[in-house]
């Protein structure tokens, strides 16, 4: 398994590359395992390839931000070691989470990968404003984290189990007396769980973290636990409820509209580039949503592909900001002004990925987006179909505000930004990626079908 | 039902109620210490249902861990707050009145909701002593286990590195 990735001591530099290797032979390891859908350790670790997909995202998420981190110079040297451990272990922890098919697994490995987001945050404990997003982050977890527990607990005493499918089994044959215990578990469960993938109601957290934590680690934080969130909630969701799956249909349509737009109207007015793209992915956690409300295969598709896409693109995002944040030392907007004379590169690919999570033909985005946009339309749900494409006409204003200054704009300083090789490597590889699934979405999308074969939908 | 079956339920009853007038003290008195000193009174009747449901292990644990450790650590983190006495510091929540609505709505669809339910209520229940909850745990529990021992090694790196010095 992944649990290669323990050794660490003495030399830091070293330390990271080795680090980025595990992750890559871990990674390599698990493209090439073919199991029929297993459960390992009575069940308690399930093998199939949807847990296959999300372990592939999840460690390329955790590789790719390790070698990022490389050129992040913010935290101290001292605990670089540390550092490097806690993201190991949080690829870990990730993909127990992409395995977990009982309330028990579930709850362990959401906790503990929150337990290790709070620590990330906060590694730069000598800056106040990580301290302070440390703090929150711990104080709206532990309450969520509380429901999600209070949830279990209801369904595990209406079902006596805590496997998802014989809850699932347990609902479908009981009397509708039982339904009721089902719903207000469902909810509680998915305000727990909705904290993590920071949707609307639960959301409050998200920009100050966002913006307080290391570069890099937002840059996780965004994707990785996000993407996991969301397997977990399809995880409960269809094999638990799919009896309820209209109640929680139109619950999520709600939630999705809500989500997106709040997401994007406050980050219209954000002079910060971090918490500008940290609501944007509160707005991209909508669109995502908004494929789960359909109920369905091509709902469910949908969402793996958007997942997809915005993992690369998102991280692509957030390493052009460490990149100028190196050289400049400011997160502001401004501090983007005439950056294609200070280095076109970076300019390009932030570009790029500004296109892509804005949803620009033949950008992956696009391609994530065209999905979820088919599969909201199949369902006749017009409504939240609108709303998508009202929210990525607003979306593409405030990432075409950056790509102006970047272009349009000079900056007064016009010395050329140093852009370090390992920053380099991670631009390139998700620059790749995000052309890649824009142009030949075909792969992807059979991989994706593979992922979907072993998942009982319905 | 005899005598004594009797005095169990009424004792247990008494036990809850008692839990709920601590939790609810906890959480309204003004002074973090009271507050502290109520939530070990939660944490002792909660050992005490405990032992009421035959699970005299957890019980014992939930005393060791709870009320010893975990709240030896509160009450020196109270200590060691600075200000604490100063009543210029705001110690409970202003805006009362406006949390109430949607908490008694909350509440009353949880307890409609479980009143609805036909709770199944299982055979009676053996006493489960340590020896076959270490069986479990290293048997057919063992994977959650050990993924309990990486949050606690994760956990635990991630004390050191926020506490130490540089």
């Amino acid at each position: 398994m992944v649990l290669v990735m323990d050794f660490f001591i003495s030399n830091k530099k070293l330390l990271g590359w080795i680090s980025v290797l595990s992750v890559g032979a871990a990674l390599i390891f698990a493209g090439t395992q073919t199991y029929p859908a297993t459960g390992l350790f009575f069940n308690f670790f399930t093998i199939d390839f949807f847990a296959q997909f999300f372990r592939l995202l999840a460690l390329t998420a955790v590789g790719l931000t390790i070698l990022a981190s490389f050129a992040f110079k913010k935290i101290p040297v001292s605990l670089h070691g540390e550092f490097y451990f806690l993201l190991l272990g949080f690829g870990v922890l990730l993909t127990v989470m992409g395995a977990a098919t009982n309330l028990l697994m579930i709850f362990l490995a959401v906790e503990s990968v929150s337990m290790t987001s709070y620590v990330l945050t906060g590694i730069q404990k000598f800056n106040k404003q990580s301290a302070e997003a440390s703090l929150k982050y711990l104080l709206f977890g532990a309450v969520s984290s509380a429901s999600m527990l209070f949830g279990m607990s209801l369904l595990f005493g209406a079902t006596q189990s805590i496997d998802l499918l014989a809850i699932g089994s347990a609902f479908q044959s009981a009397n509708s007396g039982m339904h009721a215990i089902g719903l207000v578990g469902l909810l509680f469960m998915l305000v727990g769980l909705g904290f993590k993938i920071s949707i609307v109601p639960f959301h409050m957290w998200a920009p100050d973290v966002y913006q307080g934590a290391p570069t890099p680690v937002t840059a996780l934080l965004t994707v990785a636990p996000k993407a996991l969130g969301f397997a977990v909630i399809i995880r409960v969701l269809f094999y638990a409820f799919p009896h309820l799956a209209s109640h929680w249909g139109n619950l999520l349509a709600v939630l999705s509209i809500l989500t997106m737009t709040v997401g994007n109207i406050i980050a219209i007015t954000q002079a910060d580039i971090k918490r500008m793209l940290a609501y944007s992915s509160i707005a991209q956690a909508g669109y995502v949503l908004a494929g789960l409300a359909v109920p369905g295969v091509l709902g469910l598709r949908a969402v793996l592909i958007y997942l997809l896409a915005y993992l690369f693109t998102n991280l692509g995002a957030f390493f052009t900001v460490i990149a100028v944040e190196r050289e400049t030392d400011s997160n502001e907007v401004d501090a983007y002004d005439g950056l294609a004379q200070r280095n076109p590169f970076l300019a390009l690919s932030m570009a790029v990925f500004l296109l892509s999570l804005a949803g620009i033909p033949p950008l992956a985005g696009f391609v994530g987006k065209v999905f979820i946009f088919m599969a909201v339309l199949k369902a006749d749900a017009i409504v939240l179909a609108i709303a998508i494409a009202l929210n990525s006409a607003v979306a593409a204003y405030y990432y075409f505000r950056i790509i102006r200054a970047m272009y349009l704009r000079t900056n007064k300083t016009v010395t050329p930004i140093q852009n370090p090789l390992s920053l380099q490597l991670t631009l390139i590889t998700t620059f790749v990626f995000v052309l890649l699934i824009g142009i030949f979405p075909s792969h992807v999308i059979h991989l994706i079908e593979k992922a979907l074969t072993q998942f009982p939908v319905f | 039902m005899t005598l004594f079956q009797f005095l169990a339920t009424t004792a247990f009853y008494a036990a809850m109620l008692g839990i709920l007038i601590a939790a609810a003290l906890c959480v309204t008195v003004r002074n973090l210490f009271h507050s502290a000193v109520f939530l070990a009174f939660t944490l002792i009747g909660i050992a005490m249902l405990y032992f009421f449901l035959q699970a005299e292990f957890i019980a014992a644990m939930q005393i060791l861990l709870y009320v010893g450790a975990i709240m030896t650590l509160i009450v020196f983190a109270v200590m060691l707050t600075s200000r604490m006495g100063n009543p210029a510091v705001p110690q409970s929540f202003k805006n009362k009145k406006i949390v109430f609505l949607p908490l008694g709505l909350v509440g009353f669809i949880l307890i409609s909701a479980i009143l609805k339910t036909p709770w199944e209520t299982s055979e009676p229940q053996t006493a489960v002593n340590a020896v076959t909850l270490g069986k479990a745990l290293m048997n057919q529990y063992v994977f959650p286990f050990e993924v309990v021992s990486l949050v606690l090694l994760v956990a635990l790196i991630g004390a050191i590195v926020i506490a130490r010095s540089e």
